[in-house]
């Protein structure tokens, strides 16, 4: 009942919104804004009875149920998205952005997310999936910059393509094996039948591990479009570009963690027969990810389009760390290592991207929508607050110790490094990589003599700082105290380990 | 008194590395007008921290054996069935490393007061210096590598942020940018070595009961593994380490960012830049020795240490010849003495390492210290050329200068410099791997004896050779009391650390001091010693014969450079270094990075737009089907049909007759028919 | 020729020519006309077959004769009725001008 209202409580929100006439913007987002705190409570109390569960048979005949779960780690995803959803209204509102339509899509979406992050069973999940894209597109599309028609096309067709994929993948499932329940499909696996299963149903056009293997790709592609992977990237920085900053605070905080949740609860427990292929493949592809979005993030000079790639270098983490789950499956520590890293990384690249683009959104509303590499300079002179707030996001993003970003990496490399042990190696320079393009941008916006065209400037203002204060405080407690945060999700690592176990 | 300051130790600990940091914590609230406030907190917790740190020294005293006194570990965090924990550990190298740090900061904190006097943003001076003092503490006193690391990255940020702490000058914040990359460079194989041990031991705690990861069991399995090229993976575990000490101890190649580090206040050069935190890759050597020493004394992991300390100590000495800076000089000097302390590591004379390491905080700090006071008193001024005959003027500086420039110089008999660097080289002379690492090292040290005689006889003696910087003054009481106490420190070191009563090393080593009247009848003992006081005294004769008559011009040549040509502005330029990097990593690296956005622009988004303008073309394609087709088609029948039934009602003309004519000739068609098949 | 042969050949001639009024008179009443004279064509042909068939006691022939011309009398009635209101609302009997059922 508790899930139940979470889902529907945005939605209601949302038509609360979209249906009251003559809300002016401002009013609307004040009303968005308190109403997103309900949804946070309700996950605050979800959290605190650990997990809520509804299912309803919606089409028993087809065995199609919606069965939504709300374990530890989705409830640390639900966490993430209230928090997200919230911050970016507040930002939105702050910043005078967008009407009572806006407001309506932001809160559709989040209900949508809601459902992602808890669903078990393909239909409902893919229903939700596909249904964030549609306020995302608008979102971008409405609210963003001059290019943002071309950028919102662009990430509408590339990632409905995704889905298309993976819902054809499914869809093979469905037909050969007759069930497309998370649960069913990964106990199948972990029996070792889903090839076999699978072979039957396609009838000796492909034997089993290659049928597993095309339904696996079209999977995998469905979800690498979101996170994004190289080379399915490419639509990612014009749209984090041209999205107004709060709807790309969503973007990055939220709508990439779809793919890394997908990868880490539907791809591993399901596909773990093919994985002896599939790893080498799929670390390539992550150490690709680190390298390319850390050494594309160094050209850019755009401060949104470099914390764009600095997004693709952070979650090419998580997807290396998936990689190496896939090489083996037999070391336990790493493979918990591993995992619990991911959700570490996810939830932190969440907050922390939240922080980096709320930096470049004052940025922007100081200096009337500029946010070039070389546009700035001096700012610590006169924005000493400011800039230590950036300097401490800054810092998180490149995994200085002690604050959030470091533990999830520690365990992404300490897994990666006991599996495979050369991605590891090689996506360091990606880490070192970080430090040298963050540390730029924080050199070129705020260091060296003040010009005087920021004379009047100010520091943050009190709202400003407000804002920031949640920020930091998830940035810094998590690094220092990262139990905090395992506590929800290592009872899920371990149930997703025993899943994953080789049979002897 | 001490008894009950055991039982308490282990709690108490921990307010070591706290203490510092939490006030560095509250200080980042405060305002900038707080900052007379902010400076009084960090140097009560760094006291407290103090008091606390020499009461475990005091502690740790007592011979126990070889043990740690304190070995803690407490559950940080908890990843599927496993835990890591982290702890502290005082033993007599961390115990007394930290009375150092705590002591040594202490008087550059309270240096610091006098200096930074009219800094506007004085407090937050003081809550970075203090920030940095409890990373600092934490790396001494941590029981687990990954807590060391942590505290590690801590240190590198104060460090960061004290070089940047000028920001408005480019030149600052470009340094303080290049030390955070440079040091992270040597971070993440630090980074890769510790989770290759804790992958092999699956434990990150030193010590811990036997099980810890310098204890004999963990070590032994290190030392059986063997991973890629036959390498052991202690020797592999102990490179990537080394690798990290060297980014951190600014040793060839990752030494760049030292000099240019300078760039920041100079007490903060003092603490962070010469005494502690380029300390700390020496002191992570030094803890983790036991693994380095898997592999024997001439294993691959020693020899390394041993080899990069040696041309470290050598490089530098050459570049710090050519250097006019007086910070830049000192930069480079430290630089060389981290060498001859990696030379020591190396070697096996962890203890003579740990022993310069300790002096060399002290006459350095002092050192830099000195030269602070200077650069105060000749208003900002920090070119040596432009310096000279400052004894008069600043007599009290001078005496404190002298003090150190000897200890560092290796001075004989009352310099703990002189014990320590004739510890290392009795070290390195009796290394079975080779005589290299001695003989550089050696070389190094005549050289150290020169070009601290150079900027002696430049910045003090002499007359005063630009007028703009003819009205030196001494330097207040705040910054001269520290200056004395740090020289007084210099000089008595020198009596734990003799041949005679090596009780430093003793201490080290867990055994009760004991004389050893007999250290001079060793083999080869008398040389070394000789050895030492000649290489001090040929260079400071040498350096004497340069410079004694140095022209009154502060632009003319140095009087080596006409002598040694090229070669001279080649060492002024440290060896091209930062040029060779601009070359083959900067300059690559950004050309790199253009061909990928290239690729991106040029290719990846187009590609992606081709899919897309294959997409709509799909859709036009089934758009132009549909119209065509089904539309048109349908269409096409629905007219077809209207047609069909427009001519069919035609016939339905409403007259009866033509009507009946039909019926008729129907009904005619139909007899025809019914008699034809009747037929 | 037999008198049923007469009989039935006059019938058809009678027949013919109301058909051939049907078909090509346009006044409605000479339609009527050609009509009655169709029916008594029938009637005509009941009677021959009557008179000339097998013996018939129960005198089926006359009977239905006597029904035809009854009706035949009563359709005249309501004809012309029709025709006559026809006439009243198109001031015509030209039944070419009456095809407003045309399609």
């Amino acid at each position: 009942m508790l899930l139940l209202s979470l889902l529907f409580s945005p939605l209601f929100a949302a038509v609360l919104l979209g249906t009251w006439p003559g809300l002016t913007a401002r009013r609307a987002g004040m009303l968005a804004f308190t109403l997103a705190w309900i949804p946070l409570i309700l996950v605050a109390m979800i959290g605190f009875q650990e997990g809520a569960s509804w299912s309803l048979p919606w089409m028993p005949d087809a065995g199609i149920h919606l069965t939504f779960l709300a374990d530890g780690t989705s409830s640390l995803f639900l966490l993430l998205t209230t928090l997200v959803t919230l911050f970016s209204l507040a930002v939105s509102v702050k910043l005078g952005i967008g009407d009572r339509a806006y407001f309506a899509l932001i809160l559709a979406m989040e209900a949508m997310l809601f459902g992602v992050f808890t669903a078990r069973h393909f239909i409902p999940w893919f229903l939700c999936w596909e249904l964030t894209l549609i306020p995302a597109y608008l979102l971008v599309r409405l609210w963003g910059g001059t290019n943002a028609p071309r950028a919102a096309l662009r990430f509408f067709i590339v990632t409905l393509a995704g889905g298309v994929s993976m819902l054809l993948g499914f869809l093979a499932l469905q037909l050969t094996v007759g069930t497309m329940d998370f649960d069913a499909l990964a106990h199948l696996a972990a029996d070792k039948q889903l090839a076999s299963e699978l072979a039957q149903g396609f009838s000796a056009h492909f034997d089993g591990p290659t049928s597993l293997l095309i339904v696996a790709l079209a999977v995998f592609l469905g979800l690498a479009v979101k996170i994004p992977i190289v080379p399915l990237h490419a639509w990612l920085p014009d749209t984090y570009a041209e999205a107004p900053t709060p709807v790309t605070i969503l973007l990055t905080g939220l709508l990439s963690k779809m793919g890394v949740y997908g990868l880490l609860r539907v791809f591993l427990p399901i596909f773990p027969e093919i994985f002896p292929v599939l790893a080498p493949w799929l670390a390539a592809l992550a150490v690709a990810t680190v390298w390319l979005g850390a050494i594309a993030a160094l050209a850019q000079t755009d401060l949104k389009r470099i914390f764009a790639y600095s997004s693709v270098n952070h979650l090419g983490y998580c997807a290396l760390a998936v990689a190496a789950i896939a090489t083996s499956q037999g070391d336990r520590v790493a493979v918990s290592s591993a995992i619990s890293g991911t959700i570490l990384q996810a939830f932190n690249h969440g907050v922390i991207a939240c922080a980096l683009f709320f930096v470049i959104a004052l940025l922007e509303s100081r200096s009337g929508g500029k946010r070039g590499l070389h546009d700035f300079g001096g700012l610590r002179a006169k924005m000493p607050m400011f800039c230590g707030l950036t300097g401490i996001a800054l810092f998180a993003s490149l995994g200085l110790p002690g604050l959030s970003g470091f533990i999830g990496e520690f365990l992404i490399f300490n897994g990666v490094f006991g599996l495979n042990p050369w991605s590891a190696a090689l996506s360091l320079v990606g880490l070192l990589l970080t430090a040298v393009f963050l540390l730029r941008a924080l050199r070129k916006v705020f260091t060296g003599p003040l010009p005087e065209r920021f004379a009047q400037w100010g520091d943050l203002s009190l709202g400003e700082r407000w804002l920031f204060a949640p920020l930091i405080a998830l940035i810094v407690i998590p690094g220092i105290w990262p139990q905090v945060l395992l506590h929800f999700s290592n009872s899920d690592t371990l149930r997703l380990l025993e899943l994953l176990r080789p049979t002897p | 008194m001490v008894e009950a300051l055991h039982s308490h130790l282990p709690a108490l600990l921990w307010w070591v590395p706290l203490l510092p940091l939490i006030a560095g914590g509250v200080i980042a609230f405060l305002p900038n007008r707080w900052g007379r406030f902010a400076s009084k907190l960090a140097l009560a917790a760094l006291g407290v921290s103090c008091l606390i740190s020499l009461g475990a020294l005091a502690c740790s005293l007592a011979p126990v054996g070889g043990k740690p006194l304190v070995a803690s570990a407490v559950p940080w965090f908890t990843f599927g069935d496993s835990s890591v924990r982290v702890g502290l550990l005082l033993d007599p190298m961390s115990a007394g490393m930290g009375a150092m740090v705590t002591f040594v900061a202490l008087w550059i904190f309270l240096f610091s007061v006098g200096y930074m006097d009219k800094e506007v943003r004085f407090g937050r001076f003081f809550g970075f210096l203090s920030l940095f003092c409890g990373a600092m503490l934490m790396v001494v006193y941590a029981n687990s590598l990954l807590l060391l690391f942590l505290a590690w990255e801590l240190v590198g940020l104060a460090s960061y942020l004290l070089i940047g702490f000028y920001f408005e000058k480019p030149a600052a914040a470009a340094a303080a940018q290049k030390a955070f990359i440079t040091t992270r460079v040597g971070d993440m194989a630090f980074f890769l070595g510790m989770i290759w041990l804790y992958r092999q031991t699956g434990t990150l705690l030193f010590f811990d009961e036997g099980r810890g990861l310098l204890e004999s069991g963990a070590l032994a399995s290190l030392a059986g593994a063997t991973t890629a090229g036959g390498l052991t993976v202690s020797a592999a575990a102990s490179l990537l380490l080394l690798a990290g000490a060297m980014g951190k101890s600014g040793q060839v190649p990752l030494h760049t960012w030292l000099p240019d580090a300078m760039e920041g206040p100079t007490p903060v050069s003092a603490l962070i830049h010469a005494a502690t935190m380029v300390a700390a890759g020496v002191f992570l050597v030094a803890r983790t020795h036991p693994l380095f020493a898997q592999g024997g004394e001439t294993g691959i992991a020693l020899t390394a240490c041993a080899w990069i300390g040696a041309i470290t100590a050598l490089y530098a000495a050459l570049s710090a010849m050519a250097q006019s800076d007086i910070k830049r000089i000192l930069a480079y000097s430290t630089v060389s003495q981290l060498g001859f302390m990696m030379v020591a590591l190396g070697t096996g004379g962890v203890a003579a390492a740990m022993f310069h390491l300790i002096a060399h905080a002290f006459f350095k700090a002092l050192l830099f210290l000195s030269a602070g006071s200077v650069i105060h008193g000749c208003h900002e001024e920090q070119d040596i050329r432009n310096m000279g005959g400052l004894r008069h003027a600043m007599p009290k500086t001078f005496l404190a200068y002298a003090i150190g420039m000897m200890a560092l110089s290796g001075f004989p008999f009352v310099f703990s410099g002189f014990w320590s660097k004739e510890a290392i080289l009795h070290s390195a002379g009796h290394w079975p791997g080779g005589k290299g690492p001695f003989l550089l090292a050696a070389t190094a040290a005549l050289l150290t004896a020169f070009y601290m005689t150079r900027q002696a006889l430049l910045v003090f003696f002499g007359k005063p050779r630009v007028p703009g910087v003819s009205h030196p003054h001494e330097s207040p009481t705040v910054m001269i009391v520290p200056l004395y106490v740090l020289a007084a420190g210099a000089i008595l070191l020198s009596l734990i650390g003799t041949p005679f009563w090596p009780w430093f090393e003793q201490w080290l080593h867990g055994e009760t001091a004991s004389f050893h009247a007999g250290a001079l009848g060793e083999e080869g003992a008398i040389g070394l010693l000789t050895l030492s006081l000649v290489l001090v005294l040929v260079g400071v004769g040498a350096s004497s014969v340069v410079y004694r008559n140095v022209s009154r011009d502060s632009r003319a040549p140095d009087p080596l450079s006409e002598k040694l040509g090229p070669l001279w502005r080649f060492l002024e330029r440290a060896m091209g270094f930062d040029a060779l990097y601009e070359t083959i990593l900067i300059g690559p690296l950004s050309v790199l990075a253009d061909a990928v956005d290239a690729l991106e622009r040029r290719v990846l988004v187009p590609l992606m737009g081709f899919g897309e303008s294959c997409a709509k073309r799909c859709g036009r394609i089934t758009d132009t089907t549909d119209e065509a087709g089904l539309n048109d088609g349908f269409d096409g029948l629905c007219a077809g049909l209207q047609r069909r039934a427009q001519s069919a009602s035609d016939t339905q003309t409403g007259r009866p007759q033509a009507y009946l004519r039909s019926i008729g000739l129907g009904m005619s068609v139909l007899f025809v028919l019914y008699l034809w098949l009747r037929a | 020729m037999t008198p049923l042969a007469l009989l039935l050949t006059l019938s058809s001639v009678v027949f013919v020519l109301g058909l051939f009024a049907v078909l090509v008179r346009r006044n409605a009443i000479l339609i009527l006309v050609g009509i009655e004279l169709m029916l008594n064509a029938g009637n005509l042909n009941f009677i021959a077959f009557w008179r000339y068939g097998p013996p018939d006691p129960e005198l089926t022939g006359p009977i239905f004769v006597l029904f035809a011309i009854a009706i035949a009398a009563a359709e005249a009635a309501v004809g012309l009725a029709i025709i006559l209101m026809v006439f009243r609302h198109t001031r015509s009997t030209d039944l070419n001008k009456l095809d407003s059922l045309h399609g």
